[in-house]
């Protein structure tokens, strides 16, 4: 049997499928968050150096991890609609960029909150800040060019093509502010190894896959209204039960 | 392919010379700035004199944002545009020509008012010429991502500050080397690395950016 492995790639099954996984992906996400937040406050030690106030890290790095590769996927599908010039991939593109911005946003803001007690200052020149501040920046710009072309169409492009050049540019920005300024700590996850306490791993990685988790349902519903809005002229669409009544 | 490069370069110059104005505006713009901020911040020269290559290169930055919103505009609204992009030589070439005109008449003019300033700002003569240098290899650099911009905003309503609002945050690697370049001569250390990754960055761009301008315009044109 032949698999059809574009079935999918159509807003129209699309649709079908996405509003099929979200209650599944919300339900994980939040039966992780539960999960996560309990361990990483209750399970936990407090940390030797920094005390009670390297728990927000359990929602910090998460976010910042997400702000990041969402970009990189949100460039990823703004390159596939417009090489191939599929209209779901655009609409992906877009569904994106919000979630990514929040994530950013709530990177900075929890870093600001961790900041004040351990730099002693709510925000310092330092390279990881700059640059996901520059991040988020970037994720503006992406929304409101999207937001000030009323052709649907070009607006896919042109943001499609910014996000294009953002990814290009997002390590040359990384690495210049780098070189310019650095105080945030280095990783403690390397590839080789941790030197965190197993509790603590356990609820960063669990709290990081409940926002992966949350991340794909939010996307997941906000494509599902793209969809209802871009193809609202079509036939399926009024078909639909939901529309129907 | 190198004729028309000339000829693009030779017409926007003679429209530019036309309207003089606007490109006076754009310098007076940027000395004006730049003169603002001892106001701002008080005169105490050990002050002004630490921060000079930063007033100055955010000035240069923000100058060269107004003038973008040129770049393709009035073309653009003639129908010149619509015409230039049926032309069978290379798009990319012709967009690389009214990069290099964009230079020569909102970023040269202001390398060459900048040593000027930065005496206002007591800037040693040292540090003067790095930032002289810096300004050289990096204002082509903001001309050749602004042209991104100003052909992806191509005849959009509030277009000039959505334009600065996409390309401000990619060019901060810009301005990042080339006040780092002052810093790193008045603190004694080398400036060829900042200077390097300048000339760089400026390679990059005269390779990537006219190709991406030219999809950016064709996908505002269509």
């Amino acid at each position: 049997m032949a698999i059809n492995w574009f079935k999918y790639s159509a807003p129209t099954t699309f649709y079908g499928l996405a509003g099929k996984l979200i209650p599944w992906f919300a339900l994980s996400a939040a039966i992780l968050f539960v999960v996560g937040l309990y361990i990483g406050f209750a399970v936990a030690p407090a940390d030797a150096q920094q005390g009670e106030f390297y728990r927000i890290i359990f929602i910090h790095v998460p976010s910042s991890i997400l702000s990041m590769f969402l970009y990189l996927i949100m460039a990823g599908y703004a390159a596939l609609g417009l090489i191939f010039n599929t209209r779901l991939s655009a609409m992906m593109a877009t569904a994106i960029a919000p979630t990514g911005a929040l994530f950013a946003f709530i990177s900075l803001w929890t870093g600001a909150l961790w900041g004040k007690p351990m730099w002693g200052a709510w925000w310092v020149w330092d390279a990881r800040l700059t640059s996901e501040l520059i991040l988020l920046f970037l994720y503006l710009g992406f929304i409101a060019l999207h937001a000030s072309i009323d052709d649907p169409r070009r607006a896919d492009r042109a943001s499609a093509l910014l996000a294009i050049v953002g990814s290009v540019n997002v390590p040359i920005i990384y690495f210049s502010v780098k070189w310019w300024n650095t105080l945030h700590q280095g990783s403690t996850i390397k590839f080789t190894g941790t030197s965190m306490h197993v509790a603590m791993q356990q609820a960063m990685f669990t709290m990081l896959v409940a926002c992966w988790l949350y991340a794909i349902a939010v996307v997941l519903a906000r494509v599902r209204s793209i969809i209802l809005e871009r193809e609202r002229n079509t036939v399926w669409i009024s078909e639909l039960s939901e529309v129907r009544s | 392919m190198l004729d028309l490069l000339v000829l693009v370069i030779r017409r926007d110059l003679v429209l530019a010379m036309r309207r003089r104005a606007d490109v006076l505006t754009t310098l007076i713009f940027f000395v004006m700035v730049v003169s603002l901020f001892p106001l701002g911040v008080g005169p105490e020269m050990g002050m002004l004199r630490k921060m000079a290559p930063g007033v100055l290169w955010v000035a240069a930055l923000l100058s060269s944002m107004l003038s973008l919103g040129r770049l393709f505009s009035t073309d653009y609204l003639d129908g010149t545009l619509e015409q230039m992009m049926l032309v069978p030589q290379s798009l990319s070439m012709l967009v690389l020509g009214k990069m290099a005109a964009h230079w020569m008449v909102s970023g040269l003019p202001l390398v060459l008012m900048a040593p000027v300033l930065g005496l206002q700002f007591d800037m040693q003569a040292q540090a003067l010429g790095v930032l002289i240098l810096g300004l050289l290899l990096g204002t082509p650099v903001l001309s050749m991502i602004g042209a991104i911009g100003a052909a992806l905003t191509l005849g959009l309503r509030g277009g000039g500050v959505l334009l600065s609002l996409l390309v401000l945050p990619l060019c901060i690697p810009v301005l990042i080397f080339g006040t780092g370049a002052v810093e790193a001569v008045s603190t004694g250390l080398s400036v060829t690395s900042h200077l390097s990754l300048l000339g760089a960055m400026l390679v990059f761009a005269l390779v990537s950016t006219p190709w991406v301008t030219a999809q950016a315009l064709r996908i505002s044109m269509e």
